[in-house]
């Protein structure tokens, strides 16, 4: 099993559970080791309950993981509900002043801070905070000189005295632990690697800005609202028109007009401000205007749970906005996916002139992951497909331009307003080839019949453009696990561990919803000997879609839908229980109280 | 407004002709609202290709179909959101919106305020028919109490929404009534609310011929009456518009209530387009600041 070192704080919101998992990830950053971050919360500003799993390690660390080797609770409540979840060799550091500890398991370290001992707490209410990380990284044998550079870097906002007030309680805890606790078994390596650690929600905003995205506007709406945040911050750098708009009707159709007059535009929301931006999807597709929109999913329906995970809007997406037309649809496979896979969806909706939609959701969006740095690539291939910008780049043979004239590929060359001698009108209504509707007084079955084909036309062309997926690990394995966008890096997880427990297993993880590819997936899964699909829905919403496009059925099918990611042993339990004919359906359950 | 072309290129009011003639019932308000903007943007001098007429849905929002100009025939309601991303992409264009009462204040009124509180730079003229046209007579938001409609048959139980009033109290820079019966008058609004920088509001008596009985042209002929006669009428006073924008009965102002000209357009507030247009901006960021993106998040 791969080397990896987690830690869990859990606390009020207010009590400053960010800012300790903002070191401990910087620390490990730097040392060269990956980190997944996962922040499991609620929609609350103070109080409640919130928990921060930081996991690193020398190799990726794609998910939480199942292990807890460190627990900061800094309160009673944290205490309570987490000291459960740890096993031998793992430690809990609390502040023993107000915290009880209750009873551990065999092998687990109970740390006992005497926090009013050690610092004034009369000066500062948070001081338990910054003792317990100083004593965390004492036993984790890292040296000091690490954590004084990011606690200076992070407090220097503050001033001088807040920074170094916060170096020297993180001194006191550091010392107290090398004096009084036990190192952990495996003191954390150091590489020479360096990574950034960002958001899928940041990921995704600088891919936009990698994608020339020139407009981008929003409602704010949890868990996308990161988006907004980094575009909102980094737009006169970036050159970006951010715009904060009423409401997800407004900001879909502002960044349709803006998309129109000829520039890369981009906007995010969640399940439901994407149920707002319907009728525009629509409007994209008929005026054949590409925009692309963001949707990250968090727990429905309606207000739902709005600080947890999902993949329950796959149907929304498929079924957005009434009538046929032509869309892509793409779930990012991880992070660092989050930010390549906004150049290609505007390529594609460029060169195709229909609307483009990620599908990502909380876990992604609001978790945190260590990229290479490489693979920030700012520099895409850009494709802005038929475009005319000037009165000489498009064609202008007969002298009469048609905005929607028929073609093979359905494809119709785009002017956009300014260029002198290609005046047209773009309507939401249907119309014939130079842009006259023939929705109202000239209704007219054979042009409607060639508008539709011609729009029609451009899903063969994306379907080329668009890569089939492919299996990951042994072709022939006792089981193929099947999923889709963010549980890429869970699933892969539980089949290295079914492999070290003799059980061998592939993966075919879907990233293109549309196109969907089905000849070539029933070509992969003619072969397999068991298929399970994985996915965080009740209703099993892409087994229902691979179902309704191939008549493929699984013989299985691990669903969760408590708000909460997997964890590798849901899988890895799931797939047993099925493999022994026990069931077809398994719903793990959630062990972590959040 | 007016660019290098059009000292060179002279624009008539043939150039200005759509690809078909307008489909509205003879008669009908529109027509004379769509002649005055044809004359204005002759008298304006603005080539056809730098205009986008954007338009949501109902009678009158067939409009950019009639007129020679780029054009985008929208959804119900959503152009002047539409108009806005056009603008800010785009901020050389003269955007004119166009549409009626339902759309505009019904299905529309959330776009409608929150657009003049943000100053775009556009003229948006409703043509205000205080009734639903083209789903064949319904009540709409301006249409007056005990009014009775295919939807409300006993009588409209609803007060009607003053456009004038919203307009002024949203933060329109620019509040005009127009009638369409009033061409010159009509025409001279019009240039007027191009040529205003920021959000220009226009809203013209456009009588419906077919479904509106009530607000016909021989009932809106004896009662208007021209702000631009009272010597009194002082349109930078705010307070003096609103008082007048509360006049209806037996005399109902038209003309220009209110003009503001010191609050900066939505596009001119923002810097990222100090150096032009967006579409006129390259794709890729300098290489320093992509750089500075990456080095904050290690």
């Amino acid at each position: 099993m791969k080397q990896t070192f987690a830690i869990g704080i859990g606390g009020a919101a207010g009590q400053g559970v960010a800012t300790p998992g903002d070191i401990f990830a910087k620390i490990f950053s730097r040392r060269g080791l990956h980190l997944n971050a996962y922040n499991a919360y609620q929609s609350i500003i103070r109080g409640g309950h919130t928990f921060l799993t930081i996991r690193t390690g020398p190799e990726k660390v794609s998910n939480m993981g199942d292990r807890l080797d460190l627990l900061i609770p800094l309160n009673q409540d944290a205490m309570d509900r987490h000291l459960r979840l740890l096993t031998r060799g793992a430690a809990c550091i609390y502040n023993s002043d107000t915290i009880k500890p209750g009873v551990a398991a065999e092998g687990v370290a109970l740390c006992a801070l005497p926090v009013s001992k050690l610092a004034d707490i009369t000066r500062n209410k948070v001081a338990q905070n910054m003792l317990a990380v100083g004593s965390g990284i004492s036993m984790m044998g890292i040296g000091f000189q690490a954590l004084e550079e990011v606690l200076t870097e992070q407090f220097k906002k503050k001033g001088e005295a807040v920074a170094s007030e916060n170096v020297g309680l993180a001194r006191v805890g550091y010392d107290y632990a090398t004096a009084n606790f036990r190192p952990f078994a495996w003191p954390l390596p150091t590489t020479g690697n360096r990574y950034a650690v960002l958001s899928g929600n940041v990921a995704m905003a600088m891919g936009g800005a990698a994608a020339g995205v020139k407009f981008y506007c929003a409602y704010p709406m949890s868990p996308s609202t990161g988006v907004l945040h980094w575009m909102a911050a980094h737009a006169r750098k970036a050159g970006i028109m951010v715009r904060q708009v009423e409401d997800e009707i407004g900001v879909v159709n502002m960044a349709i007009g803006a998309a129109h007059a000829g520039v890369r535009s981009m906007c995010a929301t969640s399940g439901g401000g994407f149920a707002l931006m319907s009728e525009g999807l629509g409007l994209s597709a008929m005026m054949e205007t590409p925009v692309v929109v963001i949707d990250c999913q968090r727990a429905g329906p309606s207000t739902g749970v709005p600080t947890k995970t999902e993949q329950g809007d796959l149907w929304q997406m498929l079924g957005a906005a009434f009538g046929d037309y032509p869309r892509a649809l793409a779930a990012p496979l991880d992070i660092g996916d989050c930010f390549k896979i906004i150049p290609e969806i505007f390529n594609i909706a460029d060169r195709f002139q229909c609307p483009g939609i990620v599908l990502c959701d909380l876990l992604l969006s609001e978790g945190r992951l260590s990229v290479d740095p490489k693979d920030l690539d700012f520099a895409p291939i850009i494709d802005r497909g038929e475009l005319i910008t000037t009165a000489s780049s498009g064609p202008n043979g007969d002298g009469v331009y048609k905005r929607y004239k028929i073609t093979e590929s359905g494809i119709s060359p785009r002017a956009v307003p300014g260029v002198p001698g290609y005046t047209h009108t773009a309507a939401s209504d249907e119309h014939d080839e130079d842009g006259v509707l023939i929705s109202d007084e000239f209704t007219n079955p054979t042009k409607r019949r060639a508008m539709m084909e011609k729009r029609m036309r451009k899903v063969a062309g994306i379907e080329a453009a668009v890569p089939p997926p492919v299996l990951w690990g042994p072709r022939d394995a006792d089981v193929t696990l099947i999923g889709w966008g963010s549980t890429k890096g869970v699933i892969e997880e539980a089949c290295e561990i079914l492999a070290e427990q003799g059980i061998s297993s592939n993966q075919l993880q879907i990233r293109w919803l549309v196109p969907l590819h089905g000849d070539a997936i029933l070509d992969i899964l003619k072969d397999a000997r068991h298929t399970i699909i994985v996915e965080n829905n009740y209703s099993g919403q892409f087994a229902r879609y691979l179902r309704s496009d191939t008549s493929f059925v699984p013989g299985g099918n691990i669903r969760k839908y408590d708000g909460e990611p997997f964890m590798p042993h849901h899988i890895v339990e799931a797939v047993k229980e099925q493999l022994s004919g026990k069931t077809k359906l398994s719903v793990p359950t959630h062990e972590i109280l959040v | 407004m007016a660019t290098a072309l059009a000292a060179t290129n002279h624009v008539a009011m043939a150039d200005l002709k759509g690809k078909v003639d307008p489909d509205w019932c003879p008669g009908c308000g529109d027509f004379g609202v769509l002649a005055a903007v044809q004359k204005a943007l002759v008298e304006l001098q603005i080539p056809n290709h730098n205009v986008v007429t954007i338009s949501g849905i109902g009678c009158s929002s067939n409009f950019p179909g009639f007129i020679n100009t780029y054009g985008m025939h929208t959804l119900h309601g959503r152009a002047l959101a539409v108009a806005t991303g056009v603008k800010l992409a785009n901020h050389d264009l003269t955007v004119l919106v166009t549409g009626g009462d339902g759309d505009g204040f019904g299905i529309g009124g959330n776009h409608f305020v929150h657009s003049m509180r943000r100053n775009v730079d556009l003229l948006y003229i409703v043509m205000d028919n205080q009734i639903y046209g083209l789903t064949t007579g319904q009540t709409s938001p301006t249409s007056r109490l005990g009014m009775k409609t295919k939807s409300m048959p006993f009588g409209n139980i609803e007060a009607p929404v003053n456009p004038i009033s919203l307009a002024l109290a949203a933060g329109a820079t620019f509040v005009a009534r127009g009638f369409s019966a009033e061409q010159k008058h009509l025409t001279e609004l019009i240039k007027q609310g191009i040529q205003h920088q920021g959000f220009s509001f226009l809203d013209v008596f456009s009588p419906c011929v077919t479904y509106n009985h009530d607000n016909t042209y021989q009932w809106f002929r004896p009662r208007v009456k021209n702000l631009e006669d009272d010597p009194a009428h002082d349109p930078t006073d705010w307070m003096a518009a609103m008082g007048k924008s509360l006049l209806w009965g037996e005399e109902i102002p038209i003309g220009k209530f209110f003009e503001r000209t010191d609050v900066p357009t939505l596009h001119g507030a923002e810097p990222v387009l100090n150096a032009g247009p967006l579409t006129h901006a390259g794709t890729r960021i300098p290489v320093d600041v992509t750089r500075d993106f990456v080095e904050e998040l290690m």
